[in-house]
């Protein structure tokens, strides 16, 4: 059997998804000294086409359209990962709680999952930057609210199969607290399921993000890659790359993460891989 | 032979490159001759099942495949059949019984039908005839009332009715070969001593020869003609039962046999003055209420049970799967609270206790699980599950992880396996680590649940020695739990057997084994499978 290493970097869809989340993640965290320049500035006459001297050409306006998909890759990633932490944090100790205690506070803590769940999830996000004001952390506030339940169902299902266990059972005659229980035994056989769905969360916290970018709900004063989409779209038949840059690099983000987050899956669980 | 009905040359089956052996049978020979039955008997692992899989061309095949070798099945070699003519074959002139019926078995479907389908499948009877072939078969097979059988579902049935309508399926088509693989493994051994002594007179009534796969030496004694004994892909002895039950050849085969537990009752030791655990008229209660308002049910899972313990002794309960037994237990280690009664350990009562209230007893008694591979949390080093016990009852880190080595040096393991991980040991390695992990906080009562069920024959018989060791260098006492009553008859010194709730006999285990008063004690003792082989064996 090979090592956990050896599956998932071996498979060549992962490794294809990890160069192109590697080059999109040290674009984001250097996009100060690759573009030094603030990317609403206006630095030649709008609608260049790509050419030499703007890779990727300007704007309506005569903004760069590199340096926006740079500073973009800031905001969108650092909104959609710190989404997800919140989601999956939330979700786990929600999930954690229902499963392991079940009885009275899994009825209640479920109706309260399902509550959220029945609520179509963009336009309560649309609601909730509507209501809080568009701004980074509110966009954060927004996505965690609307994305949690998956993984608090994810949690729940593997806690109560886990809990049954015998070895938490020999925990219990060892005297062990439940809330030791849960942290040393019962969560630690769950996290499988968790990296997946949450590596997956990555990819939908994105789409969410860039489409209330899209709409003009997202962070003021932030270039994302959503709000160079919605600026651009009135002049989709004279500039064509002002969407189409973006647009393809929210494609291809959310693809590779899709293919890192199956990767993990059949490494994570070999025998589902192998036959 | 000309009149072998199964003839194996040299089959050889490959496993894949990422298992830990080339092949799973390897140049195994063997012949199954007319009305014969024929036991291969091995550990797990030893490749039986794989032999048996082979014959029907049920290998999961890519990965698993024969590479050499014929299975000449009337005059045909079964290896290069194609698969359609292979189709014709199965069901029709070789048979399989599995060792899950309830799995075997269509949940959707009557069992009536199932029956049915097969003569449908294989026969131009009509259909009023494959209800009376039907109707007959269910009378073979020993069902009560055949009309209400063939109404029902395989989940209305007791695991014994089910084992039998498989074997009804079997025997439809009055096939020449019936290959079984461990059909009993799953039942109780009341119900398996019936459906062994079913498959005998069939197999006379019928004329069938059975290929039978088991790793039970007892249940070989009761059934076989001729026995092949498997180890590692290899046949390692064959002849007919009496040579290798009585007369063993082979070390392996001597080692199985003499790891066979005996039916040699262990003798009480002095009564000790005041018990160490007293169990008073203890009762649980399952309710469980029926979904869109069902009727609610009740199950007295414990109905007054009383029994006592005395330090350094053992007592065990036996029974089958449902008679209580283990929610006895699991009131008494306190992973259920029990419903009345009490329990009084070293004269304090420890019933009604809540879990933090428990906490400080914990030390007086622990547990040892069933499932070596499910009891060890697979993400925590070994050091650290043994360490758990002391360190909740204030013992520090590092003093907690020492004694763990010491524990892992006495139950057999060496001290480095602390920084392993569970998953790196087999199934005999594991139950010692359960083991160490019990004995951890030095209790005064180990409550054990099936131990050793789960193990093969000579991994159980280290595993019992070793308890038996620890036993009196601790000088624990011992709750044994149970199914077999070969295991508690080696072990305990007082036996309390448990049916339906309640204890029907209780008392030192010679006295019962010499005199067993109630009816249900002799049928137990009875169905113990080879005990005439078994008491031959001194």
């Amino acid at each position: 059997m090979k090592s956990f290493g050896q599956r998932f970097l071996g498979n060549p869809r992962v490794m294809i998804g990890l160069v192109w989340l590697a080059v999109v993640l040290i674009v984001a965290i250097f996009a100060n000294v690759l573009s030094p320049r603030d990317p609403f500035a206006i630095v030649a006459t709008p609608f260049i086409r790509p050419s030499g001297a703007y890779l990727l050409g300007t704007d309506s306006l005569g903004r760069d359209v590199l340096a926006g998909l740079m500073h973009g890759a800031r905001t969108t990633l650092l909104i959609a990962v710190l989404a997800t932490l919140v989601a999956v944090a939330f979700g786990t100790l929600v999930g954690a709680v229902a499963g392991y205690y079940g009885g009275l506070i899994d009825d209640v803590l479920m109706r309260l999952t399902e509550f959220f769940q029945t609520v179509p999830s963009f336009l309560f996000a649309i609601v909730l930057i509507a209501v809080l004001s568009p701004s980074a952390l509110n966009l954060v506030i927004a996505i965690s609210v609307v994305s949690w339940p998956p993984i608090t169902r994810v949690v729940r299902a593997e806690v109560l199969s886990v809990k049954s266990r015998e070895f938490v059972q020999a925990a219990v005659v060892a005297g062990q607290r439940d809330s030791a229980i849960l942290l040393t035994q019962v969560l630690p056989n769950t996290l499988s399921p968790l990296i997946v769905t949450g590596s997956l969360l990555v990819a939908t916290a994105i789409l969410v993000e860039s489409a209330l970018s899209f709409l003009g709900l997202g962070a003021p004063n932030q270039m994302s890659w959503g709000f160079m989409i919605g600026a651009g779209r009135s002049f989709l038949r004279d500039a064509w790359w002002l969407v189409t840059v973006p647009g393809v690099a929210i494609l291809l983000t959310v693809l590779s993460i899709n293919l890192v987050g199956e990767g993990l899956n059949d490494a994570l669980n070999p025998r589902l891989a192998d036959l | 032979m000309s009149d072998s009905v199964l003839s194996i040359e040299g089959l050889t089956v490959a496993l894949p490159a990422w298992s830990d052996r080339k092949c799973a049978v390897s140049n195994v020979s063997l012949n199954i001759g007319q009305k014969e039955i024929v036991c291969v008997v091995g550990e797990s692992g030893s490749g039986k099942s794989i032999m048996g899989k082979a014959i029907l061309g049920l290998l999961p095949r890519p990965h698993v495949r024969s590479t050499g070798g014929r299975i000449l099945f009337e005059g045909r070699d079964l290896l290069a059949l194609p698969d359609d003519e292979m189709r014709k074959l199965r069901g029709k002139r070789i048979a399989m019984i599995f060792q899950e019926p309830m799995t075997a078995l269509n949940p959707l479907m009557k069992v009536g039908r199932q029956i049915g389908e097969v003569l449908e499948v294989h026969t131009e009877l009509t259909q009023a005839a494959r209800k009376a072939r039907v109707l007959d078969l269910i009378n073979d097979v020993r069902l009560p009332e055949p009309e209400r059988i063939i109404d029902s579902y395989p989940h209305q049935l007791s695991g014994g009715q089910r084992q039998r309508i498989v074997i009804a399926m079997a025997l439809a088509l009055e096939p020449a070969l019936i290959i079984a693989d461990e059909p009993t493994t799953a039942l109780d051994v009341t119900t398996q001593a019936q459906i062994l002594h079913l498959l005998k007179e069939l197999q006379r009534a019928h004329g069938t020869s059975v290929l039978f796969i088991t790793h039970d030496f007892g249940v070989v004694a009761e059934i076989a003609d001729r026995v092949a004994v498997m180890r590692h892909g290899e046949i390692v002895e064959a002849g007919t039962a009496d040579q290798v039950l009585r007369n063993p050849q082979a070390d392996y085969t001597k080692a199985l046999v003499a790891a066979v537990p005996g039916l040699k009752p262990r003798l009480k030791g002095a009564e000790a003055a005041q018990p160490l655990l007293v169990v008073r008229e203890l009762e649980k209660t399952y309710v469980s209420t029926g979904g869109f308002g069902g009727p609610v049910r009740r199950v007295k899972a414990v109905n007054k049970v009383g029994l006592e313990l005395g330090r350094q002794s053992s007592l065990a309960l036996v029974g089958e799967s449902g008679s209580g037994k283990s929610t006895l237990a699991r009131c008494i280690i306190g992973l259920e609270r029990p419903d009345g009664g009490e329990i009084l350990l070293d004269g304090e009562r420890i019933s009604g206790m809540t879990r933090n209230q428990l906490r400080p007893y914990r030390r007086h008694m622990q547990m040892i699980f069933q499932d070596p591979f499910a009891s060890l949390n697979p993400r925590q080093r070994v050091g650290d599950i043994i360490a758990i016990g002391p360190m909740i009852q204030g013992v520090s880190r590092q003093q907690a992880q020492a004694e763990a080595r010491a524990l892992l040096s006495l139950v057999g393991l060496k001290p480095e396996a602390a920084d392993r991980y569970p998953h790196e040991f087999s199934g005999g390695q594991r139950q010692r680590i359960g083991i160490a992990r019990a004995l951890a906080v030095k209790p005064k009562l180990i409550v054990a649940d099936e131990p050793v069920s789960a193990l093969d024959v000579s991994v159980q018989k280290q595993v019992l020695e070793l308890l038996n060791d620890l036993r009196r260098k601790f000088g624990l006492s011992m709750l044994f739990i149970t199914h077999d009553l070969r295991v508690a008859a080696t072990v305990c010194e007082d036996i309390a057997i448990m049916q339906r709730g309640e204890i029907v006999e209780y008392g030192p285990t010679a006295k019962i084994f010499a005199n067993p008063e109630h009816p249900y004690t002799r049928s137990l003792l009875e169905a113990v499978p080879g005990k005439e082989w078994i008491s031959s064996l001194g």
